[in-house]
């Protein structure tokens, strides 16, 4: 894999490939030095063109728990602010000979173009309202450790589907995984057609309680230039997901960050049912993985975090502060 | 109407050309002979009289009433970095075209008689094939007030069009029809409502669902056609529609047709050849238009179109763009793609060659543009100004290969090899393209 661009270019066997690297990162999360030299003495550059809290944070930590020196740049601040293009962003970036180029920007094809124009591997950390693969796995992740597999899995993703790249993403993967995926919210919000990809359409919670897991999609107002919806206050009495709706054996997930009160409610949150949590710490470990896998992995080089933990406690030089 | 550089008339003869032009019954191989740019005679193979004329061998090429496109975009004034008359008319010449129609979405646009005549008088120094500019209907192409269509008219405007934006009120759209009883002329329109298509990318089903990129529904475009066909029938005035994307637009312009209505319409080569599927490449240089490319159900009903003869004309929205507004995300793009270079090799390789479209239907629809816009269609018939494409159907060549006429390079067929192409354009009477790798050999 030189690139992840989209989850639709990653089979079943390279999913399961990284999420069981995401594994071996997990345990060397729980020594005491986290961090292995694997990607010493390469660059990680991050670029976010729209703003980010979990997906950067865990980007960023992720290179420097492989020891890799990392630049981050937002947009906000950077040279875009002065009108630099894209490509040519990306190719002052990669004068500094960058391993990997991390990209998050507000339209679909952007990580795409950047491969183009870079010779680092290029992972997509969402691009417009197209794909967030990298979100896609680390859920992935989460509920196979919950649940083993997720074959035959019933998983329902709600609400904002409209305008969300966790929603495409994950309903690729899951049903790559042998889930059976159910797509509900209000019908201005789920794009027509989109049951073509192999999944089904409601507009209604009923049935709800066939579900193994929920997944809750943040109501997204920042995009929203049009009233899709009348209220949040309509929207929360036919689609949030509470308490009274989730049944004690259900899993409940969202991407974050939650408005609590709108697509979830507080108790629902906060319920043992809620993967929220655990959903954040797998970021790190997956996308650990995923930098892993495109810079130093490969089936042929599989005693690499072997190698890596066993130096993890000599001191590691370079590393950025 | 149409205007052009003024250049030598030909006298040239085509010998063993295989002729082909359906609409004056012409099917066969003769010597075609061009006399002081009209065509003199059709004659028997090999036998025509060549003194004092230029011979080309055309034994197994065809010579077809050259092509007239009504809908070209030559970004003059104020775009000249991506096509100018100049560069335009040789684009289109190129294609095999003897006449294409101006837009007016120009920067500023083209709404005062200064305009016009500036953009006459340029093409009178400029162009290599006639060329026939329109006006905007309403001034700044703001869809708020007609323009001076008398003065326009007076001043040597062909037609009328704010292409590039539809007229949204339907209140000015009444008004520029029923004006048109004053000034004349065709009033070509643009058709989306931008309500329903705010925010569209491309075509709105499964592939934009699958991208995440907003969608333009057909409904956008179908509904806007029904509203202007009503207003047309009520103010009995005469109305082109542009580049007709989705099935049930053909359908309406079918029904107003069969109902009386004085309409008629066109559909690009790139609608006629390609669907929303390409959009998976997020390639927007090839791929971004505006109308987008919708599914194969929409590509099917405008052949069909084609065939009933519900779509009188293929017209190319040759778009020309710069690469910097193309090399940025989908969604960031320009709409627009160049044609006119690819027109006849697209369809004859797409449409022709497979079977779904005779070779003589072709011919006739891409020469079809010229009646709505009240300029006489091209023919080979003896006694008529000669206006001739060369064509050898059987060349195969890469697109883009060798750079492009026109100043832009964002062709929809870029890279693609096509079966088909033009050696010689014949335009009023001049030969005003000749394929540089097109050897002139004389004939015995």
């Amino acid at each position: 894999m030189k690139n992840l661009l989209s989850i639709e270019e990653v089979d079943r066997g390279a999913i399961e490939a990284i999420l069981d690297r995401a594994e071996s990162f997990a345990e060397v999360g729980r020594r005491d030095i986290k961090k292995v030299p694997t990607l010493r003495g390469r660059t990680v550059v991050t670029l976010f063109y729209e703003s980010s809290t979990r997906t950067s944070s865990s980007f960023e930590l992720a290179a420097k728990r492989l020891s890799a020196d990392l630049v981050s740049v937002k947009a906000a601040g950077s040279s875009v602010d002065k009108g630099e293009s894209l490509k040519d962003t990306v190719a002052t970036l990669s004068a500094y000979d960058p391993a990997a180029i991390v990209i998050r920007h507000p339209y679909a094809g952007a990580a795409q173009m950047v491969a183009a124009w870079t010779p680092a591997a290029v992972v997509n950390a969402g691009d417009g309202k197209h794909e967030h693969p990298s979100q896609a796995l680390l859920d992935v992740y989460t509920l196979r450790r919950r649940l083993g597999s997720l074959e035959g899995r019933k998983i329902w993703i709600v609400g904002d589907v409209l305008h969300s790249r966790v929603a495409r993403s994950n309903l690729i993967a899951f049903r790559r995984m042998g889930a059976e995926v159910t797509l509900c919210g209000p019908p201005t919000l789920i794009p027509r057609g989109i049951e073509e990809l192999g999944c089904r359409v409601t507009h209604s919670l009923d049935g709800l309680e066939e579900a193994d897991v929920v997944y809750a999609l943040r109501m997204q107002l920042e995009r929203m230039n049009d009233k899709l919806v009348p209220s949040l206050r309509e929207y929360a009495a036919n689609f949030q997901i509470d308490t009274r709706r989730l049944g004690p054996r259900q899993l409940l997930m969202h991407p974050g960050p939650v408005n609590r009160g709108v697509e979830i409610s507080g108790e629902a949150i906060d319920s043992p049912q809620s993967l929220i949590g655990e959903q954040v710490a797998a970021g790190l470990v997956v996308r650990m993985a995923i930098l892993y896998e495109l810079l130093a992995g490969g089936p042929e080089r599989p005693s690499a975090i072997g190698e890596g933990a066993a130096q993890s406690s000599a001191p590691v030089i370079g590393q950025p502060a | 109407m149409l205007d052009l550089r003024a250049g030598r008339p030909a006298d040239l003869v085509l010998r063993r050309a295989t002729l082909l032009d359906p609409v004056a019954g012409i099917d066969g191989v003769h010597d075609l002979v061009i006399r002081g740019g009209r065509i003199a005679e059709l004659a028997a193979p090999g036998e025509a009289d060549a003194a004092d004329a230029e011979e080309l061998d055309a034994e197994g090429l065809h010579a077809f009433p050259a092509f007239f496109d009504p809908h070209v975009h030559l970004r003059t004034p104020g775009q000249e970095h991506k096509e100018d008359v100049e560069t335009g008319t040789r684009a289109a010449a190129a294609g095999g075209f003897c006449g294409i129609i101006a837009m007016a979405n120009t920067s500023p646009p083209i709404d005062t008689a200064a305009d016009i005549s500036a953009l006459c008088e340029q093409a009178r120094t400029q162009a290599s094939i006639p060329v026939g500019f329109t006006a905007t209907v309403t001034v700044g192409m703001k869809g708020e007030e007609l323009t001076e269509m008398v003065e326009l008219r007076d001043a040597g405007a062909i037609g009328f069009t704010d292409d590039g934006l539809p007229i949204a009120s339907a209140r000015i759209m009444r008004r520029a029809l029923q004006y048109q009883r004053l000034c004349g002329g065709q009033i070509a329109l643009h058709e989306q409502d931008p309500e329903l298509s705010a925010g569209g990318v491309m075509h709105e089903g499964p592939v934009s669902a699958a991208l995440g990129l907003g969608g333009w529904p057909s409904v956008a475009e179908s509904t806007m056609i029904a509203r202007d066909c009503a207003l047309a029938a009520y103010e009995e005035a005469r109305i082109h529609v542009q580049h007709l994307s989705a099935a049930e637009s053909v359908e309406i312009v079918r029904a107003a047709k069969a109902a009386g209505v004085q309409i008629s319409a066109e559909a690009s080569p790139h609608h006629l050849c390609l669907t929303d599927e390409e959009v998976r490449s997020l390639d927007p240089g090839r791929f971004k238009m505006n109308p987008p490319l919708r599914r194969e159900a929409d590509r099917q009903a405008l052949i069909a179109g084609l065939r009933d003869g519900t779509i009188e004309c293929i017209a190319t929205d040759h778009a020309p763009h710069h690469t910097d507004e193309k090399e940025v995300p989908f969604e960031q793009a320009a709409f627009g793609v160049t044609g006119l270079e690819t027109a006849f090799a697209a369809l004859h390789t797409e449409l022709v060659m497979p079977g779904v479209i005779d070779l003589a239907l072709l011919v006739e629809r891409l020469a079809g543009g010229a009646a709505p816009f009240d300029v006489p269609r091209p023919t080979l018939a003896p006694g008529s100004e000669a206006n001739v494409a060369l064509c050898d159907l059987a060349a195969a060549w890469t697109v883009g290969e060798d750079g492009y006429e026109s100043r832009s390079s964002n062709s929809w067929c870029e890279g693609r090899t096509l079966t088909g192409r033009v050696l010689v354009t014949v335009a009023a009477g001049q030969v005003a393209f000749r394929l540089r790798s097109f050897s002139l050999g004389v004939a015995a």
